[in-house]
């Protein structure tokens, strides 16, 4: 037999050596030692399992002596959402990595607009949730210890029965005391309690290990076999599955969220992920766990309801049985499983909710109260210790209040269901906010409040028993006398089974009031923000959110950063932005990455909503930009968008390179002609240039020359040197022509008197006979234009047709046509016409129409566009003429544009 | 040879497999869900005449899904996780 002092003497051995390992943990992080351990994927997987708490270790078995079967939901639901971690858990843990998210309501919060009303709500909501569950562990410890004092089956019972009230207490002092001991140490929980990580990971392997320890002594050692044990359940009261449907599915469903929404579960399984490969490690060795731990609780149950007197709690079987069979090792270890369940059950559950309660109220009401400007100086550190150490002493003494009150009496598994059902209310809250955009604030605060209104009417006041919270008029005519107000039976539905009632309403009006919430509110800019980062969370994982405004100083920032994380902390975190803004010294500028940074630095120490508050006191101001909004921008829109940019650059690529291509075609006509060019000139240079130096040899050479031959030869030279002139001439003047360089003479005048000067001036040069017809009546036009270049173009075209018509008699028509704003002149002959493929250049420099005499140099008609192009008008080749035909058009309007200052140095 | 004619048909029969690797980690929880569902099914016996479940029948029933699927959680995470620590990285 073990004495109760021997219990407690061990008990805290192994609390002290608890202590030891979660201090060793500590120092070896400091150290940076130990990574491979305290980072591993056993140690999350093992933290995880805080899951199984005292309700687990002894609840379980009490609760399939019972219910036969129906304990396994609270492991299946569980085991479901970890196998279904990519739907799920890896969005969550994503979401909490890249927004550093503290706890569930600083999730909840921060994707709702980094609202401090919903995470107040949430807050209150999750203490009170939780309440009953630390009770339930106390009274777990409590009961065993009990049984230690008076074992069963023992003759006599001389162990006075142990104060139950005292003893919870002190095991409440006790819990409180390691808590506030490891857990608020350092404040960033970011870097996360390794020290309790450690330690709860141990106790997960003494749980295991004890109850695993004690099945195999029960079915081995008591029940004679595995076969035997299954006879025996058989033939027990549970033999037959008597486990009614509906409770079967809800308590899975319950189970399953409350894996997510519990804050122990949220810290360990989300803030506490050091890897998100750890996740599907755990996503089937968390279930082997499970499976391990509630292996053994049937053959436990069913022997022990064979061999323990009637009226033995079938909670403590898991002590009871061992201690019966005079086992007192076993029993002692099984004892110290049960203990660590209770013990981490609490430690992490109180560290959670008391980072809530300092981040979420706390701080706010601290901020906005007298020492609230965060400009102040001074460490504000110690006021979020202070406050949290104070919410773990709260919160643990709620726990012990809600057990003394509820008379300690409950069965482990009933109180636990009631907790789970509070904070399950998260649920339709936090799987809106991962998976749909239009989830709103107004919408969760809604379903918030209806579904844990209901929780509360339907659950909790009812689990204080009828006359207690509620007055038994109340269960028995509903509230306020309204018969569908019946806490188990509301709006007229009876006959349902409390638990499976409570759920479905609480949960599907929850739902109902959250969407429809949702569905008629509108969210703000910085909610719509969140929700677009946090339901697209793989499509940018990078916060593209920043603050606006740079007015902030980096000082006053700098400031409030010490107070929060520490000077050394805060100095290195600027010193190391300075370095990543390439500034070798001082502080970093003010730019919305940094204050981003910033923020999220502070948001690991105070919570998102917190430090979104702080960063905007100094800050100021709007904190979502244009660009953010973009980013918000429905998602076809931005795909239709993006698809559209897509075919406006293919498109302005294809046009790019079609133009690249036409400048290149162009490019190489251009090298054609030029190298055309030079050798025609080169030709017609050379032509006059030979018989000049032939002839002009002869005349120095040859002796007997008579004076006729020496005057002819001499006016041969003459003649070809005249050519060269004028080819020079009309070169220089093209190239001034090409070079925009002339230099207009404008003059007032008549039409008439150009067409005068053309046709006398042409006749004159004598090349041919050519009857000119003309209508002088409508030649009649004043013209503002340079007279002399017009007369040159005129001359030219008459000349040409002087030299090229062909006819027997040849002709030249001029029609004079006067329309609104130009005048059209028309020069046809009677000749043969341009061959068409010979008429896209005629206007060529050097191009002379094959078969044709003549001894130009191919450049009159070229000089003839030049100058007309400069006198703003036009001339062309008329195709559909009979003969050879161009229309000059002249603008009659006064113009003027270029300036008239330079004298044109060509002649015709 | 770099152009070995069979590597370009292995690459894609292995990112083809992994798709369908994942697939499988999708379905795996709707898988369990269903299986674990089939309790309601069982008749719940109210006089001993009644056709019924034995409790050690259930306890091999639920317990040998849950095996099951751990052991294929297992399968798919050594076959998937080098792959999605990869896609994490990228």
């Amino acid at each position: 037999m073990v004495s109760l002092n021997q219990l407690i003497a061990v008990c805290l051995l192994y609390v002290v050596g608890l202590f030891a390992v979660a201090f060793a943990a500590e120092r070896a992080a400091v150290k940076g030692r130990g990574d491979w351990l305290l980072r591993s994927p056993l140690v999350y997987t093992l933290s995880l399992s805080i899951y199984c708490t005292g309700w687990t270790f002894y609840g379980a078995v009490g609760y399939a002596a019972r219910s036969g079967l129906e304990y396994v939901t609270i492991y299946l639901g569980p085991s479901l959402v970890l196998i279904g971690w990519w739907w799920l858990l890896r969005r969550l843990v994503r979401i909490g990595r890249s927004h550093r998210v503290t706890s569930v309501a600083d999730l909840i919060s921060s994707r709702y607009g980094k609202s401090n009303l919903l995470a107040i709500l949430v807050t209150v909501m999750a203490v009170i949730g939780v309440t009953p569950y630390i009770a339930l562990q106390l009274q777990s410890v409590t009961l065993s210890l009990s049984i230690f004092a008076a074992p069963p089956n023992l003759a006599g019972g001389t162990a006075d029965p142990i104060n139950t009230a005292q003893a919870a207490f002190w095991v409440a002092v006790g819990l409180g005391l390691f808590t506030v001991l490891f857990g608020t140490r350092n404040l960033n929980v970011n870097e996360r309690h390794h020290g309790v990580v450690i330690a709860i990971a141990v106790e997960a392997i003494v749980k295991l290990l004890a109850l695993i320890a004690v099945g195999v002594f029960v079915v081995w050692g008591l029940a004679g076999g595995l076969t035997e044990a299954m006879a025996q359940i058989d033939r027990s009261d549970i033999g037959v599955w008597q486990v009614d449907g509906g409770r079967w599915a809800a308590l899975t469903l319950l189970a399953a969220a409350a894996l997510i929404c519990l804050p122990r579960m949220f810290q360990v399984l989300v803030v506490e992920n050091d890897d998100e490969r750890h996740l599907q490690i755990a996503s089937w060795a968390f279930p082997l766990y499970l499976m391990m731990m509630s292996l053994f609780v049937v053959p436990i149950a069913v022997v022990g309801l064979n061999l323990l007197p009637e009226g033995s709690n079938p909670d403590l079987f898991v002590l009871s049985l061992p201690l019966s069979q005079g086992q007192n090792n076993l029993a002692m270890l099984a004892f110290l499983g049960g203990f660590s369940s209770a013990t981490s059950m609490v430690i992490v559950a109180t560290l959670a909710l008391s980072t809530m309660v300092s981040n979420h109220i706390v701080m706010p009401i601290w901020l906005a109260f007298g020492q609230g400007t965060v400009q102040q100086s001074g460490d504000v550190r110690h006021v979020v210790i202070l406050s949290r150490r104070l919410s773990i002493l709260f919160i643990i003494a709620l726990g012990y209040s809600y057990y003394r009150a509820s008379g300690g009496s409950g069965a482990l598994a009933a109180i636990g269901t009631i907790s789970f059902g509070g904070v399950a209310q998260f649920l339709p809250v936090l799987l809106g906010g991962v998976f749909w955009r239009g989830a709103t604030r107004t919408g969760a605060v809604f379903g918030l409040c209806i579904g844990f209104a209901l929780w509360i009417f339907t659950m909790l006041l009812p689990s204080f028993g009828p006359g207690a919270a509620l007055s038994a008029q109340t269960f028995e005519h509903g509230l306020f006398g309204l018969s569908w107000l019946r806490p188990e039976a509301l709006f007229g539905v009876s006959g349902l089974d409390p638990t499976v009632h409570a759920v479905v309403w609480s949960l599907s009006l929850n739902t109902l009031a959250f969407i429809l919430g949702s569905l008629v509110s509108f969210p703000t800019p910085m909610e719509r923000l969140q929700g677009a980062q946090f339901v697209n969370i793989f499509d940018h994982s990078s916060p593209a959110r920043g603050w606006t405004a740079s007015e902030a100083g980096t000082e006053d920032l700098m400031i409030m950063a010490q107070r929060i994380l520490g000077p050394n902390e805060a100095q290195a975190f600027f010193r190391a932005q300075a370095r990543l803004q390439e500034k070798a010294e001082g502080l970093p500028e003010p730019t919305p990455r940094f204050v981003q940074a910033l923020e999220r630095e502070l948001a690991a120490s105070v919570g998102a909503a917190t430090a979104h508050a702080m960063v905007a006191q100094l800050v100021g101001g709007a904190s979502v930009s244009v660009r953010d909004l973009l980013a918000v921008a429905d998602e076809s829109a931005q795909m239709l968008e993006y698809s559209s940019q897509l075919e406006i650059k293919s498109r302005e690529l294809s046009d790019t390179a079609e133009k690249l291509r036409g400048a290149n075609d162009k490019l190489t006509q251009l090298s054609h002609q030029k190298d055309s060019f030079l050798s025609q000139i080169s030709h017609e240079l050379r032509t006059p240039m030979t018989s000049i130096r032939s002839f002009s040899e002869i005349l120095r050479d040859a002796q007997a020359l008579s004076p006729e031959e020496k005057t002819r030869y001499a006016s041969i030279i003459h003649s070809e040197t005249i050519r060269l002139t004028r080819l020079l001439d009309d070169l220089l003047g093209l190239s001034v022509l090409e070079n925009g360089a002339v230099t207009l003479n404008r003059e007032h005048g008549s039409l008439r008197d150009v067409l005068d000067l053309a046709v006398t001036t042409g006749k004159a040069a004598n090349t041919g006979a050519i009857q000119i017809i003309r209508d002088l009546h409508s030649e009649d036009v004043m013209l503002e234009t340079d007279f002399d270049r017009l007369a040159q173009v005129f001359i030219n075209l008459i000349t040409n047709a002087q030299k090229y018509c062909v006819a027997d008699v040849p002709e030249l028509r001029i029609n004079v046509v006067r329309h609104d704003d130009h005048v059209a002149i028309d020069f046809i002959d009677n000749g043969a016409g341009i061959d068409p493929a010979s008429r896209a250049l005629i206007f060529e420099k050097f191009s002379r129409v094959p078969g044709q005499g003549g001894e130009g140099a191919g450049l009159g008609l070229a000089i003839c566009r030049e100058i007309i192009t400069r006198l703003q008008g036009d001339i062309v080749y008329l195709p559909d003429v009979a003969g050879t035909g161009f229309r000059v058009t002249l603008p009659i309007g006064p113009h003027s544009d270029t300036p008239d200052n330079i004298q044109i140095a060509a002649s015709a | 040879m770099s152009n070995r004619p069979g590597s370009p048909l292995f690459l894609a029969r292995r990112s083809y497999r992994f798709r369908r690797l994942m697939d499988a980690v999708r379905l795996l929880p709707v898988m369990a869900l269903a299986f674990w569902l089939v309790p309601l099914l069982w008749p719940v016996p109210d006089t001993v005449a009644d056709p019924k479940i034995m409790t050690s029948h259930a306890l091999r029933y639920v317990f040998g899904v849950w095996l099951g699927m751990i052991l294929l959680a297992l399968f798919l995470w050594r076959r998937t996780a080098r792959k999605i620590a990869q896609e994490y990285q990228s």
